[in-house]
């Protein structure tokens, strides 16, 4: 049998190797699992993996990679903000709701005047309007010691009751033969959030995620806030007699990962989206949790992990259209992903020694 | 709006029916962190519940058969959790979070093929002479199988837990797992047991659901039932009869904004389908406010990897 010794700091090889690991030996297990759907897993893998990034086609796949690694990324840094201090918000996608919610309304009620400072203002609104969500379970939290992870989520739930009230009745398109559902925000100039260079997917959103990877990166090397927060999840004692102040920090980083969800929801409502429905809410906020682990709550490798979750995403896509595959494999296979991560994340904070086990 | 339509006895009726796989799942995670484990995945393993469940049902033909690999299942997908957290000392938290992911994922994906298929009918219960006493035999006695088995398991987690040996050791471990170690109980066989347990009430919870409460099948049915058991996990202080109540209080809650929906109170359904949500809230932060009671009753190791390092 194996044994498990403890190692003084982790492993900087194993850091880095274990997603790869991880992505591995999802593939494998994935791949059984196509098999036992009764599809060739090989063919269904590389369908994955491979068609869109050099299959036909590929021009456009491209494009949608980064349109859905956009919200992904954007969410999961936020996230892994809260997650390196032991802050566990879990109700991203309740967040991304209220922007997309707050954002489209901003919009909406200037329809139909064409200005400048409408798109300015949503993004204003998205991110109020996900951190203002956010900030229920923070505040709850801070002065009654609330537990975050329930709070954050039952407010998920809260969040898509409100969202089908809206699209059924205030934000419903009054134009729309009394359909549930908004005006198509992608077709109102001043607050659409289209393609900035054609044929690439590159949006608003798309350059969010990528100033939150650099700002997150920043703060969290070269920041003191970005000390706290690692020093308050790697040793809350001593995070304590350094000065942080726990509620504060609470405070902070539900509110970041809040306004950044938030933001992702408005970008994605005003463009891919284009408008308030029913099935707005696509799980984002929850595959981000992925990422955010899957990154290893690194601002590059959330970046990285965000590419690799969309690749899933619209791969799965074409393995559904192409090969059959039920969507929600995909779903079943992002989530052995996390626990392929989990489990192999052993290696970088254990060494194993093999040898006779002693008598416990 | 018409409130006099609605009936109290047949609303108290539905509402034990409405609270029992809430009831179950939170009685199988009380086990759970007795014993210092916080499972988060209690949402994923009463899904994947509904589903072996309701396949197994629709392919014998039997709800009995279900309920058991309902049980079967749901406790299978617990044991990843066990693997995970007991010998990978893998984070509670994450690796809950991955067991709902999954489990709603994999649920998917095996129930495609019924949607919209009806379960086999699982009988009521008319116990004799009790269910013919008026008021009363409707509320109480004419209910199916699984209400009376939700609150014999409650009872029998009160006994065991209060009286019994294995009740102590259990909470021991839960309390100070290197302590219970050091007199030589196997603190991990322990907790994968517990774990074990809590996945099984987590499917049975999630089979009435699909059986018997609505009874079909559709994706995410649970809606948010296996985190509203944690929520009253907390709510009870870790006191089986506590949870008893606060299921009984929640299913309240829930039938009579259904009940209002019917009536056609004006306030639009979405506001009303929020409402269990917004009073789980409203109920864990009246728990927390009051911080020296709700902490005192947690068990100490709760949350916390063990590992034996001699």
């Amino acid at each position: 049998m194996f044994m498990l010794e403890k190692r003084p700091s982790p492993s900087r090889f194993w850091t880095g190797a274990t997603p790869i690991l991880a992505v591995a030996l999802t593939m494998i297990a994935g791949g059984i699992l196509f098999a036992l759907l009764g599809k060739n897993p090989l063919e269904a893998i590389r369908t994955i993996f491979f068609d869109p990034l050099f299959g036909d086609n590929a021009w456009y796949y491209r494009a949608q990679l980064l349109v859905k690694a956009g919200p992904l990324v954007l969410i999961a840094i936020g996230l892994s903000l809260g997650f390196r201090a032991g802050i566990w918000n879990i109700g991203a996608e309740g967040q991304y709701i209220l922007g997309a919610i707050c954002g489209a309304a901003v919009g909406l009620a200037f329809y139909p005047a064409q200005h400048w400072y409408i798109f300015p203002l949503m993004i204003l609104a998205g991110a109020l309007g996900g951190w203002a969500w956010a900030m229920i379970p923070a505040v709850l939290k801070t002065k009654f010691g609330t537990n975050e992870i329930l709070v954050s989520l039952m407010l998920v739930y809260v969040a898509q009751n409100l969202l089908a009230e809206m699209a059924i009745g205030p934000l419903r398109n009054p134009q729309g033969s009394g359909f549930p559902g908004s005006r198509d925000l992608s077709q109102y100039p001043s607050a659409a959030n289209l393609e900035l260079i054609p044929g690439t997917g590159i949006h608003w959103g798309v350059i969010a995620a990528f100033v939150a990877v650099i700002a997150a990166y920043v703060l969290l090397q070269r920041h003191i806030l970005g000390f706290q927060i690692r020093l308050a999840g790697q040793a809350p004692r001593a995070a304590r007699f350094a000065g942080v102040k726990p509620d504060r920090l609470v405070l902070i980083c539900m509110g970041l990962s809040g306004a950044l969800a938030g933001l992702a929801g408005m970008f994605e409502v005003a463009g891919p989206a284009g408008k308030i429905s029913i099935d707005f809410a696509s799980g984002y906020g929850f595959t981000a949790i992925i990422v955010a682990f899957l990154g290893r709550l690194h601002p590059v490798g959330i970046l990285l992990a965000g590419l690799l979750m969309a690749l899933t995403y619209v791969g799965g896509d074409i393995a559904q259209s192409n090969l059959g595959l039920p969507s929600a494999a995909i779903q079943a296979f992002q989530g052995m992903l996390l626990f392929f991560l989990l489990a192999v994340d052993l290696l970088s904070n254990y060494r194993i020694r093999f040898g006779l086990k002693e008598a416990r | 709006m018409d409130l006099s339509a609605i009936n109290p006895a047949v609303l108290i009726a539905s509402l034990m029916v409405s609270a029992t796989p809430i009831l179950l799942a939170a009685i199988g995670e009380l086990v759970v962190e007795k014993s210092g484990v916080l499972n988060l995945g209690v949402e994923g393993m009463m899904i994947t519940g509904a589903i072996c469940g309701f396949a197994a049902a629709v392919e014998t033909g039997s709800p009995v058969a279900g309920f058991i690999a309902a049980a079967v299942g749901a406790s299978l997908l617990s044991l990843i959790f066990a693997v995970l957290t007991q010998y990978l000392l893998a984070n509670q938290v994450a690796t809950g979070l991955a067991l709902t992911l999954f489990g709603l994922g994999f649920s998917a994906m095996i129930g495609q093929g019924y949607v919209g298929m009806k379960p086999p009918l699982t009988p009521d219960l008319r116990i004799p002479i009790l269910s013919d006493i008026p008021v009363l035999g409707e509320i109480l006695f004419r209910h199916d199988l699984m209400v009376y088995v939700s609150l014999a398991l409650v009872a029998a987690v009160w006994a065991v837990l209060k009286y019994s040996r294995v009740g102590l050791i259990l909470r021991a471990v839960g309390e100070n797992h290197d302590a219970a170690h050091a007199l030589g109980y196997k603190v991990i066989r322990i907790r994968i047991l517990a774990l074990m347990f809590g996945g099984a009430c987590a499917g049975l919870g999630g089979a009435y659901l699909s059986l018997i409460r609505v009874p079909s099948w559709t994706q995410g049915m649970t809606a948010g039932a296996g985190w509203i058991a944690l929520a009253i996990v907390v709510f009870a202080s870790w006191k089986p009869w506590r949870v008893l109540l606060g299921a009984y209080l929640f299913g309240g809650i829930t039938v009579l904004q259904l009940n209002l929906q019917a009536a056609g109170v004006k306030v639009p359904v979405q506001y009303l389908s929020m409402s269990p949500y917004l009073i789980t809230i409203l109920v864990l932060v009246i728990m927390s406010a009051n911080r020296s009671r709700a902490s005192l009753n947690a068990p100490a190791s709760l949350g916390k990897s063990f590992h034996a390092s001699y």
